[in-house]
This record gives structure tokens, sequence and C-alpha cells, in this order.
């Protein structure tokens, strides 16, 4: 079945965006397709390469990024969610005088339209979140 | 994309304190360019959202209520609001803001587009909807 995912929580307040990660996990096992997974509200968070947690904890961005890479999944964090919460690409870095970036590897800022998208191309659309 | 799908968009939180109500109202606007079959609805503290004469000027962030008008333009007219939620809250339907659209095949005719549902009728409509969007 070819799934969609939408994660509307960061990475370490809640547990919706590890919880949406281990469901991505055993559906790829069980041969699903992750169409994409989508970034919002705080989920935005998940996408920053500057997370930086204690060594005795999870790194759930770089897990992320692990899976995407190993899967070619697609990473998609809202533009409008990530300018709110300070997460940038070099493109939006450029477009809004900013002087640096912290996008993680895997994931790329797009617009809502690709959440929409999501819904009419997955089967199924999975919402983690409160 | 020529794929039409029922989109429903349930919103239960109460419009300030989280900004998931705020930005549940940007995927509803962009989503309206993608043609597809929405309908709203407004559940729990969520009916708070579309109550009439909402003033933010003390908490600082700007009332988006107004933009719940404009949805009738953007051919959203399909807004459930469940009854027991706004009972449970002491709000009737002449609480909420007076939402309507247009119908071209009744010569732009004005009609109201909220539309006040049991529970269970709402059951129903998330049952035959094909992309439940919570927020």
């Amino acid at each position: 079945m070819k799934l969609g995912i939408q994660i509307n929580e960061g990475p370490y307040t809640h547990e919706a965006s590890i919880t949406a990660l281990n469901y991505c996990k055993a559906a790829l096992e069980a041969g699903h397709e992750i169409f994409r997974v989508f970034f919002y509200h705080d989920g935005v968070n998940n996408g920053t390469r500057y997370t930086t947690p204690p060594q005795d904890d999870r790194n759930i961005v770089n897990s992320w990024s692990a899976l995407a890479k190993e899967h070619n999944i697609d990473l998609v964090v809202c533009v409008a969610a990530a300018q709110r919460r300070g997460i940038v690409d070099e493109g939006e870095q450029q477009r809004n005088g900013k002087d640096g970036n912290n996008i993680a590897e895997g994931f790329r800022i797009s617009g809502l339209g690709q959440l929409i998208e999501a819904g009419i191309q997955s089967e199924r659309l999975i919402v983690f979140g409160d | 994309m020529s794929e039409t799908k029922k989109f429903m968009y349930v919103n239960r939180k109460a419009p300030y304190g989280t900004i998931y109500a705020w930005e549940s109202l940007e995927v509803v606007l962009i989503g309206a360019a993608f043609e597809q079959d929405v309908s709203l609805a407004f559940i729990d503290d969520g009916v708070y959202q579309i109550v009439k004469g909402q003033n933010t000027t003390e908490l600082g962030i700007k009332n988006f209520s107004p933009t719940y008008s404009a949805l009738g333009d953007y051919d959203i007219n399909k807004i459930y609001v469940e009854k027991e939620s706004l009972e449970a809250r002491g709000l009737t339907v002449d609480d909420l803001l007076h939402l309507t659209w247009e119908d071209e095949n009744e010569d732009w005719a004005e009609k109201d587009s909220i539309k006040v549902v049991s529970s269970s009728e709402l059951k129903t409509l998330l049952d035959d909807s094909d992309v439940l969007l919570n927020f």
C-alpha cells in the first residue's frame, strides 16, 4: 500500500515523530511504500541538523536522515511552518537574507501543496500528533 | 492529478493558545487550489474557532477568524459543526460566524455553509471521507 505520513510535533517534546519513524520502518519491512513524509507545525523541528541530544539519547533527526537515505524517502518540511520556526535551507537562506542554514540531510523545504498531493496520491494518509 | 478525493479537515482545538487552528486554516486555503471535494468539521474546543465577535487585541496575535468568511469564495461550503460540542459549551449556531456561499446553479443565491450535525451524523461523514486531516 502507498502511504503518506504527516508529522505535527517536534522530535523531543512529543512521541509523535519517533512513533512515526518506527511506523515507517515497520511499513517498509512489510513491503509498503512511503510516498512522502510531510512535517508540519512544530514537526518542522525534525529537520534541523543542529539537533544535538545528549549521547545517551536518541538522535531522531539523524534517524530520519538515515531512513530517507536507505529507502529513498521524500522528507518534506512545510515552508510556511519552517519560516516561523527558523528551519532554513540554502534557498530560504538566500531568499530571506539569513546568515546560515540548518536543514538536515535528506530533508527538503516545500509548500503545503505537497501535503495535499500526498493525500491525493497515497492510499492512506496517516497523521501523527496531538 | 485529475483524481478527486473527499478531504475532511477536522478542527478540534481552540483558536488561540496553540497554533494548530491557524495553521490548519492555511492548509485548507492552499488545498482549495487542488479542486478536491473539501469538508470541514468543528468539534470539541474547535467550535470556538468559528465563534463570532472574536477580539485578540490583548493576546497580541492576529484575529484570523474573518478568514473563515472567505471559504465560500474558495468553493468550500460544507462546514459541519458537532451539536454535542456546541451544547457542552453553552453555544448555539447563533453564536457562530454567518458563513455563506453563492450557488452559481441558482443565480448565485446566498446559502448557509454551516450545518449543525449530531455526533453520529458526523461519524458517517468521517467514515465517508478519503483523507482525514486532524488539527
